[in-house]
């Protein structure tokens, strides 16, 4: 670690160094503070989010995800810290930096009264390089809908529809906001590879959401937020020491239920085998889920 | 690094065409907004020109004197009223946060709203024009009369065109706009003579309508429909165009101020 006169979380210790900004990252920010009258909405964060790399941001309501994104989409204010995104400080960011981006909010097309296609020339319009409207409805899956105005559209199709206006642009760095709330899981597959497809053409991402096997699914690495602080940021399989924490084995002996931790599952299962005859009755070996560690997690903070 | 220095972006003029383009079919489309401040002024002078039978002396009847009034009320429906309710619609439903995060330009905007508000006026005065002339046979304006009622009629459009804009931050959706601002509109529109002869408003009335723009537009519009021998009819006993133009004048400044102090792109920080 490098001392930094300049970005020091607020309310750390003297001693405690932070690291400079990283000028190579998508995003990158330090001691971010955001407060609502007396409550601090976000103390102290410090990330950096890669270019190229899917980041989801996890947490639960009321831990400071939204007022994060926000403040790098450059909506909100902040009372500390410094932030870059791509480069710019948010709070001054011009139009040339608002084209660099694809924000995917919840859209207001339910109201408009302009047909899907039409929406989006009027988005691609504002920018530099955009891409085509009728191929990025055919990477969303809407080309038959290209005609419908948005109140015909099904809530996962308005959802597509609010994505598609997100990447129209050409965005290096598309956020994306609890992007599958009210899908079903049919749906969900299909937004899952629409998003690996955006990867694929070299889209930094920064996601939020409430569903954990989304983050896994998707995210490179996943941040987990709580009480306005990065609890910790890791790799989904990794998060919270998943990947070396014990397993727990399970069995029945003696029509009972039975189940032990253990770090080598492996040699424990050899000795099982060895006590049964044949299989061993209703093995189960298991690691905790990312959600068991993130309930964890967030429940272990003050 | 920074932000690559790809293509330029559009040009405000460019985005602003965008911008006129999705204003126009967002009107126009909408059958709620065309028969809501179109057709209603159209109504008004069917309705209230076939019922309202009296002589204002000089030979002006009902409808003569009406329609100067029933195109101020078009003139206010098409630029307060529409600006205030639908301004207030696309921030509560976050049409105006997704503007504020792309880069278009904020000035294309305003000019969109703009390009709205002429196009709704021009519509709106000629079909009442139109329907004027074909139902109730009123005389048209002459000469000089035209410029005029292209001035008043610009300088009122803009002075409630910002008062629209500048209103429509005090309601949280289009739905309590159009109950705050609809009342409010025909209050006014009472007041200042529009649904009936200004000298038949109580003074003290009168006197609370000569702060509003409507009662300037309203007169403004009357010395270009009615003769020249009712202007000892209005308050001052003469049109007042001098005063109208400076009224006006100063509302489009204060609404103007008042945009600049309370616009807002989304709804307030929360959470």
């Amino acid at each position: 670690m490098t001392r930094s006169t300049a970005t020091r979380a607020p309310g750390a210790q003297p001693e405690q160094l932070t690291t400079p900004l990283d000028p190579d990252a998508a995003i990158s920010i330090r001691g971010l503070v955001k407060r609502y009258g007396e409550r601090a909405a976000v103390d102290g964060l410090d990330l950096d989010i890669r270019r190229g790399e899917i980041f989801a941001l996890l947490g639960p309501n009321g831990a400071g995800k939204t007022t994060t994104v926000e403040i790098c989409e450059g909506y909100r204010s902040r009372d500390g810290g410094e932030v870059r995104v791509l480069g710019v400080d948010p709070a001054k960011g011009g139009r040339r930096w608002k084209a660099e981006l694809g924000i995917v909010l919840q859209s207001g097309a339910g109201g408009s009264q302009l047909s899907v296609r039409e929406l989006l020339a009027a988005q691609a319009s504002y920018f530099a390089d955009p891409r085509d409207p009728d191929e990025v409805l055919e990477l969303v899956g809407l080309t038959e809908k290209a005609g419908a105005r948005g109140r015909a559209l099904s809530g996962g199709q308005r959802r597509r529809l609010d994505v598609a206006l997100g990447i129209v642009g050409r965005p290096r760095l598309l956020f994306l906001d609890e992007p599958t709330t009210g899908f079903d899981p049919e749906a969900r597959r299909q937004f899952w590879a629409l998003i690996r497809s955006l990867r694929d053409l070299g889209t930094t991402m920064l996601l939020t959401t409430h569903y954990l096997d989304e983050a896994e699914e998707l995210a490179d690495r996943v941040g987990v937020l709580a009480h306005g602080q990065l609890a910790e940021v890791a790799v989904p399989t990794a998060l919270g020491g998943r990947g070396t924490a014990p397993a727990v084995v399970s069995w029945t002996e003696d029509g009972t239920r039975r189940s032990a931790e253990t770090t080598t599952p492996t040699a424990f299962v050899a000795g099982l085998a060895g006590r049964f005859p044949g299989e061993v009755p209703d093995l189960a070996v298991s690691r905790p889920s990312l959600e068991d560690v993130y309930l964890k997690m967030i429940g272990d903070r003050p | 690094m920074t932000t690559a220095q790809r293509t330029a972006l559009p040009s405000v003029a460019r985005v602003s065409r965008t911008r006129a383009g999705v204003e126009l079919k967002e009107f126009f489309r909408q059958r709620e907004s065309v028969v809501f401040t179109l057709a209603f002024p159209v109504i008004l002078l069917l309705g209230l020109g076939a019922v309202l039978d009296y002589d204002l002396g000089s030979g002006v009847d009902f409808p003569q004197y009406f329609m100067a009034g029933v195109i101020a009320a078009g003139i206010v429906g098409a630029s307060l009223q529409n600006l205030a309710i639908h301004i207030a619609g696309e921030r509560a439903d976050g049409t105006l946060k997704a503007l504020a995060g792309s880069p278009m330009p904020k000035t294309a905007y305003f000019v969109g709203k703009v390009a709205q508000v002429v196009a709704v006026t021009l519509a709106t005065v000629v079909v009442l024009l139109i329907v004027g002339v074909l139902v109730f046979g009123i005389d048209l304006p002459s000469g000089g009369d035209w410029l005029t009622f292209a001035w008043v009629t610009v300088l009122g459009a803009a002075a409630c065109t910002l008062l629209g804009i500048a209103v429509s931050s005090l309601a949280r959706n289009a739905r309590s706009a159009s109950a705050t601002v609809t009342p409010l509109a025909l209050v006014l529109e009472f007041v200042s003579g529009v649904f009936m002869p200004f000298d038949q408003v109580p003074g003290w009335l009168q006197d609370v309508a000569a702060v509003f723009p409507v009662k300037w537009l309203a007169q403004g519009l009357r010395s270009v429909f009615l003769p020249d021998s009712l202007a000892v009819r209005e308050p001052a006993g003469s049109w007042e165009l001098g005063t109208v133009a400076v009224v006006l004048g100063v509302w489009c400044v204060a609404g103007l101020l008042l945009c600049v102090a309370t616009f807002r792109w989304q709804e307030g920080e929360g959470r």
